[in-house]
């Protein structure tokens, strides 16, 4: 991602006390933990233009439930503003048609994460940056489905999300890889896919469209 | 068999998901159907416009429910019905018992009525001696074969046509390859016998109008209607959240929740039940009893968020697009209501300590509240009750202690980062099992394997 956006003339800084949103706790009934954590978000975060998230779980924590968990002060609603996911502001903010074509001949299946698509409404932007680097983006009857991961659900009620898993897998269409905007996810399909051995390979949306502008 | 509670959760469903495989194939597949047609009917309407017009009017009756309730008790009276009020299954459960006892009753029928299997109602009419018949096609099945039912409106849902052939090949002796419509025909057969034979039927309710006493009831088989207008005697469990104000709001409910459920513009049968036989009427039953019940309802009305829960008009569009739901069907949740509305139901109407898996039955994905009719905002009910059972002292100590612990270094970013360190050289593939929290992980899923370097060390090196 930070190839990605210096590519495109984006002058990137890493915050280093920048450690979770707090959704982990915000999930398990902890509003008081989330709310912590956000508060030292805000502070990490105080400075930047613009805050890019390879993650649009976290990108829909912090603009959907920040409010709720801090209150609607100015340093929320600037944060909340301010804060996007990596295709959301690469389509809408630095308004990419076409990155490259390093994708081209290339067969992809897009996962969209929950987060990202019902909180964040993010939906069409990956898919039209992966078909903007040359890509074909297969249709996948599962694609807007549940991976299954949901933080700590995966470890609470680990047969059920493996069949959730399973379900995303079972119905790949053939593509020469997987790719997703949210870490969670793609951490959940690997692990499922690794200890079937289908040999699926799943890559970060960051990592492909850098491979869409570099191949 | 009946349900084995919710506390179970996680055995059940891990049991479901190993040993019966066939179920979750039935259910994917009935629910993408049923999830299909909703898409397709709400297409057609201005189904955003619906959906807050029906949230408002279900808010407006449950903010204003004790005058909707004694409105609509003056008006049931006025129609000769006669009303009663149950606090309990078990209260319900005597009023129906006095019922059968004064009028003779020996055989029901009964129309399909979740409420009905909340309450347990079968058990204890053939308790007392009454023998009773599901009608509804789903509800005949899951009768035949002693299973509770694991979907809102197809009881049967996880049952294939092969199970039914099997079933029915035993039991009404049709062939072992007869198609659909020869199944339904044998059933049509054997129940219209029942029907006539019926001193009772026994319904639910859709809606309950207070304005006129109107029991509205929806269906797509006929069997509601000959169960509320042949027998003699009609009992309906009404659950007191059911009421609306007015019978021109039924109208718009009834489409609405038909949309939702099945896709359909609005059920094949729609009764509309103002009271008993009158004089110069043909048929219909000569006492019409409605049972109002409270069992757990108030309670969580009481919840100063989950009680939104209520608006609820159990169309199954949240268990229809639920990816949990479609792994294993109803019977792991454990009680009469599951997917997500059970799950943020149960809290409130069985009590946190027993219901307390189901919240947890969700990744959040959201996928629920978009399909909502009635907007209810099940992802932040789910979190809603997580966090309730914090406050109480119901989550595993490792969890809660584990997250604090979390949070403290989460603020000390050296501290965070140094711990990353150590984690990133366990080796998980050996020692993950053993850890409370990736134990259940590391049973499902191969090891992910760790970068050497942290991102933050990579971007102290500087990333080229």
């Amino acid at each position: 991602m930070v190839r990605l956006l210096r590519h495109l003339g984006i002058d990137v800084e890493v915050p280093e006390g920048q450690t979770c949103c707090g959704q982990p706790a915000y999930n398990s009934g902890q509003p008081e933990e989330a709310q912590s954590m956000a508060e030292h978000t805000l502070k990490v975060f105080a400075d930047a233009e613009y805050v890019v998230l390879p993650s649009g779980s976290c990108a829909g924590m912090m603009r959907c439930f920040y409010p709720g968990l801090v209150g609607s002060d100015l340093r929320v609603a600037s944060l909340v503003e301010r804060t996007y996911e990596l295709s959301q502001f690469l389509r809408t903010v630095l308004e990419v048609d076409s990155l490259g074509s390093g994708l081209q001949g290339r067969r992809v299946a897009y996962h969209h994460g929950c987060h990202a698509l019902r909180e964040l409404g993010v939906k069409d932007e990956p898919v039209a940056l992966l078909a903007g680097c040359g890509a074909e983006v297969v249709p996948w009857e599962a694609d807007e489905e549940c991976c299954g991961f949901g933080g700590l659900f995966s470890a609470k009620l680990p047969e059920a999300s493996a069949a959730m898993a399973d379900r995303k897998i079972d119905t790949l269409p053939d593509v020469d890889f997987v790719t997703s905007a949210d870490g969670g996810c793609l951490l959940q399909l690997t692990g499922r896919a690794q200890k079937r051995g289908t040999g699926t390979a799943f890559v970060h949306l960051a990592s492909a469209l850098w491979r869409g502008v570099a191949e | 068999m009946s349900f084995s509670g919710p506390t179970n959760y996680r055995r059940e469903s891990a049991k479901a998901i190993r040993d019966k495989p066939e179920v979750r194939d039935s259910v994917t597949a009935a629910t993408r159907t049923f999830d299909a047609h909703r898409v397709h009917a709400w297409g057609q309407i201005d189904a955003d416009r619906w959906r807050d017009w029906a949230r408002d009017v279900k808010t407006h009756v449950l903010t204003h429910l004790d005058q909707y309730l004694e409105q609509a008790e003056r008006q049931l009276t006025s129609n000769g019905t006669r009303v009663h009020w149950a606090e309990s299954a078990d209260d319900a459960l005597t009023i129906l018992g006095e019922i059968v006892r004064e009028d003779g009753v020996e055989s029901a029928v009964k129309a399909k009525s979740m409420l009905s299997e909340e309450l347990g109602v079968n058990r204890h009419l053939e308790g007392l001696g009454v023998h009773v018949r599901e009608t509804d096609l789903g509800e005949y099945i899951i009768q035949l074969l002693d299973e509770p039912p694991s979907h809102i409106v197809g009881p049967a849902i996880h049952r294939s046509v092969d199970d039914c052939r099997k079933l029915f090949h035993e039991r009404l002796g049709t062939p072992l390859d007869a198609d659909p419509d020869e199944l339904a025909d044998a059933a049509r057969d054997a129940l219209r016998a029942e029907f006539l034979a019926a001193d009772l039927g026994i319904s639910g309710g859709n809606f309950l109008a207070a304005d006129s006493g109107t029991i509205a009831l929806i269906e797509n088989e006929g069997n509601i209607r000959l169960s509320t207008s042949l027998p003699r005697v009609h009992v309906a469990f009404v659950g007191i959240e059911k009421l609306v104000p007015r019978l021109e709001d039924v109208s718009a409910f009834l489409q609405l929740t038909s949309r939702a459920a099945t896709g359909q513009p609005i059920g094949n049968f729609v009764s509309l039940i103002q009271g008993p036989r009158r004089s110069d009427e043909v048929d219909g039953p000569e006492e019409v009893h409605v049972v109002l019940v409270d069992n757990g309802r108030t309670r969580l009305l009481a919840d100063e968020a989950a009680w939104e829960a209520l608006r609820c008009v159990r169309c199954g569009a949240c268990l229809n697009i639920c990816p949990v739901y479609r792994q294993t069907g109803g019977h792991p949740y454990g009680w009469t209501y599951s997917g997500p509305i059970g799950a943020i139901i149960a809290p409130g109407m069985l009590g946190l300590e027993e219901a307390l898996p189901l919240p947890h039955a969700s990744s959040l994905c959201g996928a629920c509240v978009d399909v909502c009719p009635v907007r209810i905002p099940i992802p932040e009910l789910l979190v809603h009750w997580r966090e309730k059972a914090v406050e109480q002292g119901l989550t595993p100590k490792v969890e809660t202690v584990g997250l604090k612990a979390y949070t403290k270094m989460a603020q000390r970013p050296g501290l965070f980062s140094a711990a990353g360190a150590v984690l990133r050289h366990v080796p998980l593939g050996l020692g993950g099992r053993a850890l409370p929290v990736l134990g259940g992980w590391m049973q499902e899923r191969s090891a992910p394997k760790s970068s050497p370097k942290s991102f933050l060390q990579m971007w102290k090196e500087g990333i080229e």
